[in-house]
């Protein structure tokens, strides 16, 4: 069926922030939707309120709403736009919920608009596990036996029916929120509670465990006509009872027979019809009883999902491309192919390689959380890895994870039944810790009767560490035979790992491979599994005979990408190397991506001309240099806009002789060692906390005792303010100098004096060499002590004078040409006072940029990637705007998915997303950003304020507001006392610890509909509870004077305009900024 | 034997490319026609299959014999590959189903195996060059006189192969396909349809017990008139190995059973197509590197719907050649290629590619399923 006529104006729902279980991939896959129905010739509207994406640049759809997703702003954009259809199956579980939010409230009927790719009955028949569960035994399919409880009370039958362990889940969630097994009896009544807590709908199944069972997955389309295709299998190797997000997984299925095979694709096929998707992507997950063959249909999305945005990259088939073109009418016949394009949509990708996705957790952040893996998924990233083999592809990803590790080079100092008797736990390490026990000798059924990775992967893991021993036979100090390396090569042993097992450098390694000869070719994913010709160069190295990488003779810029997501390295940063891709090809030279983040668009095949697929390490880069240098010119390597991860290569590109795009290495070296950077700062006479590198704990004892407490303590070259501290006191500073090193053994500790009630800004800004023009100020609404990107900011800023302002620009411009930045950087300033310092500078793209520039209304990362090409930005026209409305930036937290887990705020990056605010007011903007992290804006109630001596003084503006706008104010001893003196009426409340009811009973029995909660080091503990509470019981709250300061204006501001908000287009707010 | 103690081997090819790798399964030479499937599944099913004959096959899945090898999975007794080559051999069996591993199953059917081959540089080079004839080798044979032995080998142009690998004694089929919990019951077998074996695949066999059809599988070679004089309620055409073209015996003896038939529905599955379209006064040309594989799009000239459908020939049939009467009903999407065609108003039909798939998607299974119907009519119209 040709594309459908009757409608013109489609409404594309993005899928907002980054949370756990809801990441990049949506971008990718709303994307490449709105591409496709724009170039069908739809006009297309879209609405996301996370900044950090390419989805929401506005020359992508033809109005860009940044907004919540909400109900009442989706009716308020309906009332606007004249949409005929909404595309709700492109931005994942928050997309499809929302649009069954917006069914419900009869928004879509009151617009007349309909939806497309998935209805309201059919999402509910997928997700509803009760009627999902019918549809199956209709079927005839097997299934886990289970029931579905509305209260604790029910829950006993199901313990009587099953037994323990048993499964439990609630409804309407994404990522598994919530979703949890229970071994015992006290267990299962705190998760049934708290699932029952999570459910949108207050309804949570309990379900029969499968658990050491193997977990398949089928990517699936289908079209109206009823064709049906499986786009790719993927088999995970942690068996039933990890989350599939958190487990490592493979693709295509390795360990089934055909007839098993086809069993599972029938059986797939049987369920897509009968749940009724009519058109489009979705998956099915199955588990399968390796003894016997039991097979049971586990759930479907019945969407576009992470593991299609995986399924895509691993295959080169673009899932999403295609289900916006299946939504509007097209069947898959009527498609083309893009990579061999002689051969239609409607076939199933044939790989002739293995691909390996491993998850990446961030843990470490989260001090008091269980790293054990269950069926809630916990990841915040991941990594794929392409090779010829098994072994190829598992030891790249290893590498690519960026955790340190450069293959099974987990070597403890333990004796074989410790290590075997941990392989029963899954954990981020379960994998390292099988290669140890084998290495140790534990006997491979010990293994597979521990941990249920399926047999296959533990004899392709021994064949590794095999190959270690005879590469680790010789010689300490000497580098194998040719044969032996050329077989650790094919065994996909890194260099990394080799020289470590031979006791050399990774250089000598890789010099001697490169003596002998031993270098990787590329091949081609090609859909086909080289049947006909790919058009695409879409690459990944393996160690074989024949290369496919054809380079060209074109001048060349190489962009290395961000690597995996984790908390500190997102989204935004992709983001720049997207835009550097284009602006890079527009200006005529040929470009060439290389990353291993399956979930973004950098990795998409047709944003740059040349995508290889291969982890951000010096091997590998070095590799694709080398392979691309055979013909043309490397104009440079782009090493700036991938964040922390490239810039790491730096100086290794440097080494080898190829040319960075813009900033050189030396630049960056100065901008990121301390004693060189603290030499330039003094002799600029620019202002900077006092600090000191610490190499000992005797030397960090004298440099903490000569700034003064408090100080701030962190380990030299981190990310996201990873293992960074406020120290108060000797003691805090003993115990944490034994952590850190831990932290990061080869490097020093960094301390700092911290400024405590500074205001802190965030600069963009983009450098030539020549001068610098400020992109964007943003200033922090949370005080200094809380990280960066975990503050909530406003651009511009709100609070601060003009001569503040001049200063920062001019102390801006001083430090990028002293450094000799080309291209993006980003400083941070502190104000105190009336005295401006800074506190770093960073000569790269800062996880701000995106935001800045839909701000302004700038594409601020195309331009510093021409000027990094070597464009001035006079030549560019480019100077600082400084738009009418406010944008705020407002950070999202995973908090919910890590129990125990303290929600207060501090210089350790926690943030997983960011969502944006846009309006003509502070309050307003804010109240927008607020809303769109997805959070609550009470209309009025009680607000509990509990705050810290020093903040008594402080936190009236923010009780005042609130109780202007209704609110009666409740507080407990001190704060209420202050309260009183300012004439404020209040309630007394008791803390937790000073006797009943005390604050945390006035949470639970809803009495509280606000919390504003700061501490000290010293009583976190106590008001531990109550801030927990407050997370679990979703109350908004605060934990800081000036976040709870900006909340109150935000409610004033929502209650003036009757809670009915209004929703703004980008274009528009551009167009006004133009004028 | 672990991968090292595993002895070297050699892949040539007749234009002179020699590739190297390691030898499993039989120590032997094999000679025959390298041709590529991509199917992701099924390698048993695929060295199995009687259509292999003279060919050596490569597998562009690289990771092989994870699954080892079971009974079961055997599609045909007769000869099938004539040698395997792929890029890496498993290290283990690891499957419920096994019963034996890759390299004992072939070394139990004399068939050798090449592994550590870059299986993607011989794919694309069979894409360029087109099927070629090569020789593999796990024996102490040089590359040079491989590439001769290559080049010596006959092309599979011209060659009769079914009369080798077709039963010599009719006997009758019994079993069903394997059957999984939420499969329905195998109904009765009330009809009877005689098969000829040209290399017929057991699970042919079983999907046309599924529908309810006792088969009574004859050789090749058999009369028409023996058939006729059976009274079949349908006959059956089968798949097989070698050109279409070059069993002229076999063309004429179906003139005569298309002549003698009458009503009786008649149904081709690729050689038995084939073969078919030739009695009905066609021809048939060779493909540039044949059809191998699980992932063939074919379009259903009647209601437009798409399989995804198994497929493995190298010879396809000419549309123009046929008559008036031929009516197309099925084009594989690929290469725009006939994938199926019924040969005027009776129910005389084929198809090109394989409903019973093994290994493959089964979304054409329903084709026996409209055969059984309609045998059933012809059966109960007989009465």
């Amino acid at each position: 069926m040709p594309r459908r006529e009757d409608i013109k104006r489609i409404l594309v729902l993005g899928s907002g922030p980054i949370v756990i279980g809801q990441a990049c991939e949506f971008d990718y896959s709303g994307t490449q939707a709105v591409k496709a129905l724009k170039q069908e010739g739809y006009e297309v509207v879209l609405v996301n309120s996370n900044p950090a994406t390419i989805m929401t640049d506005p020359e992508i759809a033809d109005r860009t709403y940044v907004e919540p997703l909400l109900p009442e702003f989706i009716d308020d954009i309906l009332a606007q736009e004249n949409i005929d259809a909404v595309l709700p199956t492109v931005g994942g579980q928050t997309a499809l919920n929302l649009a069954i939010n917006c069914q419900r409230a009869g928004i879509f009927e009151k617009h007349g608009v309909e939806m497309l790719g998935a209805d309201a009955e059919v999402i509910e028949r997928a997700e509803d596990r009760e009627k999902f569960k019918a549809a199956m035994i209709e079927l005839g399919f097997d299934v886990p036996r289970s029931m579905y409880i509305r209260d604790g009370s029910e829950a006993s039958a199901a313990i009587d029916a099953y037994g323990f362990p048993v499964i439990i889940r609630p409804s309407f969630t994404m990522g598994g929120t919530g979703a949890s097994i229970a071994y015992n009896r006290e267990e299962f009544d705190e998760k049934v509670s708290r699932a029952l807590a999570e459910s949108l709908d207050s309804e949570v199944l309990l379900e029969e465990s499968v658990l050491g069972w193997k977990e398949y997955e089928l990517e699936v389309m289908r079209d109206a006509k009823d064709n049906f295709v499986v786009i790719c299998s993927i088999e995970n190797l942690d068996p039933m009872g990890v989350h599939t997000g958190d487990s490592i997984t493979i693709a295509p299925s390795q360990t089934l027979t055909d007839k098993e095979y086809q069993r599972m694709r029938d059986q797939a096929k049987a369920v897509v019809r009968k749940i009724g998707v009519t058109t489009g992507g979705c998956n099915i997950q199955f588990a399968f009883n390796p003894d016997n063959g039991r097979m049971i249909v586990i759930e479907m999305n019945p969407r576009v999902s992470r593991s299609s945005a995986l399924a895509s990259k691993a295959t080169g088939f673009p899932i999403a491309k295609f289900a916006a073109k299946l939504a509007i009418g097209y069947t898959l016949d009527e498609l083309d192919n893009d990579i061999t394009k002689v051969t239609p949509a409607s076939f199933e990708p044939s790989i002739d390689y293995v691909v390996t996705k491993v998850p990446r957790f961030a843990f470490e952040k989260f001090s008091g959380s269980d790293d054990t893996l269950t069926i809630q998924m916990k990841s915040v990233g991941e990594v794929m890895a392409i090779g010829r083999t098994l072994r190829e592809s598992m030891g790249k990803a290893m590498c690519a994870l960026e955790t340190g590790s450069c293959g099974f080079d987990w070597e403890p100092d333990l004796g074989p039944e410790d290590v075997a008797a941990m392989l029963g736990r899954p954990s981020p390490a379960r994998l390292w810790q099988v290669g140890a026990a084998l290495r140790l000798g534990v006997d491979l059924e010990e293994i597979y009767a521990r941990c249920k990775i399926d047999r296959w992967f533990l004899h392709h893991i021994k064949a590794i560490i095999d190959c270690e021993r005879r590469v680790g036979e010789g010689r300490r100090g000497r580098v194998p035979a040719p044969a032996v390396l050329a077989s650790a090569k094919r065994n996909g042993l890194s260099d990394g790992r080799i020289a470590q097992l031979c006791g050399l450098s990774e250089e000598a390694v890789r010099a001697r491979r490169l003596q002998a000869g031993i270098r990787p070719v590329y091949k081609r994913i090609d859909t086909c599994a080289a049947e006909f010709e790919a058009h695409t160069p879409y690459l990944y190295s393996t160690y074989e005979e024949e290369c496919e990488a054809e380079v060209s003779d074109r001048k060349k810029v190489i962009i290395l990408g961000g690597g995996p997501n984790r908390i500190g390295q997102g989204i935004e940063f992709d983001y720049c190397c997207v835009h550097a891709a284009f602006a890079l090809r527009e200006a005529g030279y040929e470009t060439i991506m290389v990353n291993c983040n399956p979930e973004t668009v950098s990795t998409d095949y047709d944003t740059s001309d040349r995508l290889y697929f291969e982890p951000l390490t010096a091997e590998h880069v070095l590799e694709v240099l080398d392979a691309e240098a055979r013909k043309g010119t490397i104009v440079g390597v782009l090493v700036q806009f991938g964040g922390q991860t490239p810039l790491k290569l730096a100086k290794s590109i440097e080494a080898a002789g190829y040319p960075l795009l813009g900033t050189p290495a030396e630049a960056i070296d100065l901008a990121e060692d301390r004693e060189r950077f603290g030499e330039l700062m003094g002799r600029l006479r620019i202002d900077c906390p006092r600090w000191g590198v610490a190499r000992s704990s005797e030397e960090a004892f004298t440099i903490a005792h000569d700034i003064g407490y408090p100080v701030l303590v962190r380990p030299s070259y981190v990310l996201g303010g990873r293992a960074m501290e406020i120290v108060q006191s000797d003691a805090q500073l003993d115990r944490y100098m034994r952590e850190a090193v831990r932290a990061s053994p080869d490097h020093p500790v960094l301390i700092d004096e911290f400024l405590p009630h500074a205001t802190e800004f965030d600069v963009d800004a983009v450098a030539d060499g020549e001068d610098a023009v400020v992109a964007g100020i943003m200033e922090h609404i949370e005080e200094a002590g809380v990280h960066s990107g975990d503050s909530s900011c406003s651009l511009p800023p709100v609070g601060v004078s003009e001569a503040i302002l001049e200063q920062i620009r001019g102390t801006t411009r001083t430090l990028a040409r002293e450094l000799g930045v080309i291209g993006l950087m980003n400083i941070q300033f502190a104000l105190r006072g009336h005295r401006l310092y800074v506190i770093e500078v960073n000569p790269r793209g800062s996880r701000t940029v995106p935001f800045v520039s839909k701000a302004v209304g700038v594409p601020y990362a195309k331009i510093a990637a021409r000027v990094a090409a070597g464009e001035s930005l006079a030549a560019l026209g480019i100077t600082e705007q400084i738009p009418e409305h406010i944008s705020v930036k407002a950070p999202v937290f995973p908090f919910r998915k890590f129990p125990g887990v303290d929600t207060i705020l501090g210089p350790e990056m926690r943030s997983t997303g960011e969502v944006m605010g846009i309006g003509a007011d502070f309050g307003t903007a804010y109240m927008h950003a607020y809303l769109g992290a997805g959070e609550v804006l009470p209309k009025g109630g009680a607000a509990l304020f509990s705050v810290k001596d020093e903040d008594k003084d402080a936190i009236l503006p923010a009780a005042r507001t609130l109780h202007q706008a209704g609110f009666s104010l409740v507080a407990t001893g001190g704060t209420a006392e202050a309260f009183r003196k300012a004439d404020l009426p209040c309630t007394d409340i008791l803390k937790v610890w000073q006797g009943r009811p005390h604050t945390v009973d006035a949470l639970k029995n809803g009495d509280i509909q606000i919390v504003v909660n700061t501490s000290g080091i010293s009583d976190r503990r106590e008001s531990f509870s109550l801030r927990r509470t407050s997370l679990i019981q979703r109350i908004p709250y605060f934990t800081t004077v000036s976040g709870a300061l900006a909340a109150a204006h935000a409610i004033a501001r929502a209650r003036e305009t009757n809670f009915r908000p209004k929703a703004r287009s980008l274009q528009s707010y551009h167009a006004d900024a133009a004028e | 034997m672990t991968e090292r103690d595993r002895p070297e081997a050699v892949l040539a090819l007749a234009d002179g490319r020699v590739f190297r790798g390691v030898g499993f399964g039989a120590r032997a030479t094999a000679i025959g026609e390298v041709v590529f499937n991509t199917s992701m599944t099924g390698y048993q099913e695929i060295l199995t299959d009687p259509s292999y004959a003279g060919q050596l096959v490569c597998l562009t899945t690289p990771e092989i014999g994870n699954v080892g090898c079971n009974t079961l999975d055997v599609e045909s007794e007769a000869p099938g590959a004539e040698a395997l080559i792929i890029r890496a051999l498993s290290p283990t069996v690891s499957n419920w189903r096994a019963e034996q591993s890759l390299p004992d199953f072939l070394e139990g059917r004399g068939v050798p195996g090449i592994s550590e081959v870059d299986t993607r540089a011989l794919t694309r080079h069979l894409r360029e060059t087109g099927a070629i004839m090569g020789a593999v080798s796990t024996e102490d044979i040089t590359p040079e006189r491989l590439v001769e032995m290559a080049k010596q080998a006959p092309s599979m142009q011209g060659k009769a192969l079914a009369h080798e690998v077709s039963t010599a004694v009719p006997y009758t089929w019994e079993h069903s396909t394997l059957r999984w919990s939420e499969d329905p019951d195998v109904p009765e077998a009330t009809l009877r349809v005689v098969a000829y074996d040209f290399g017929i695949k057991h699970n042919i066999l079983r999907c046309l017990r599924d529908e309810g059809i006792e088969v009574q599988v004859v050789p090749s070679t058999t009369p028409a008139a023996d058939v006729l004089e059976m009274k079949p309620d349908g006959i059956f055409l089968s798949n097989g190995p070698g050109d279409p073209a070059a069993l002229p015996d076999v063309v004429e003896n179906l003139e005569a059973l298309l002549q003698g038939a009458g009503d009786t529905p008649i149904f081709g599955i690729c050689l038995g197509y084939q073969l078919l379209c030739l009695a009905a006064g066609g021809q048939t040309y060779k493909l540039k590197f044949g059809h191998h594989g699980g992932n063939h799009p074919v379009r259903n000239e009647l209601d437009q719907s798409v399989a995804i459908t198994a497929q493995n020939h190298g010879f396809a049939a000419s549309l123009e050649s046929l008559g008036a009467g031929t009516e197309l009903t099925a084009v594989n999407l690929f290469d725009r290629t006939a994938a199926g065609l019924r040969l005027g108003e009776r129910e005389v039909w084929g198809v090109q590619y394989h409903p019973e798939a093994s290994p493959g998607p089964h979304d054409a299974k329903p084709l026996f399923a409209a055969f059984a119907q309609q045998v059933r009519a012809h059966r109960e119209q007989a009465r």
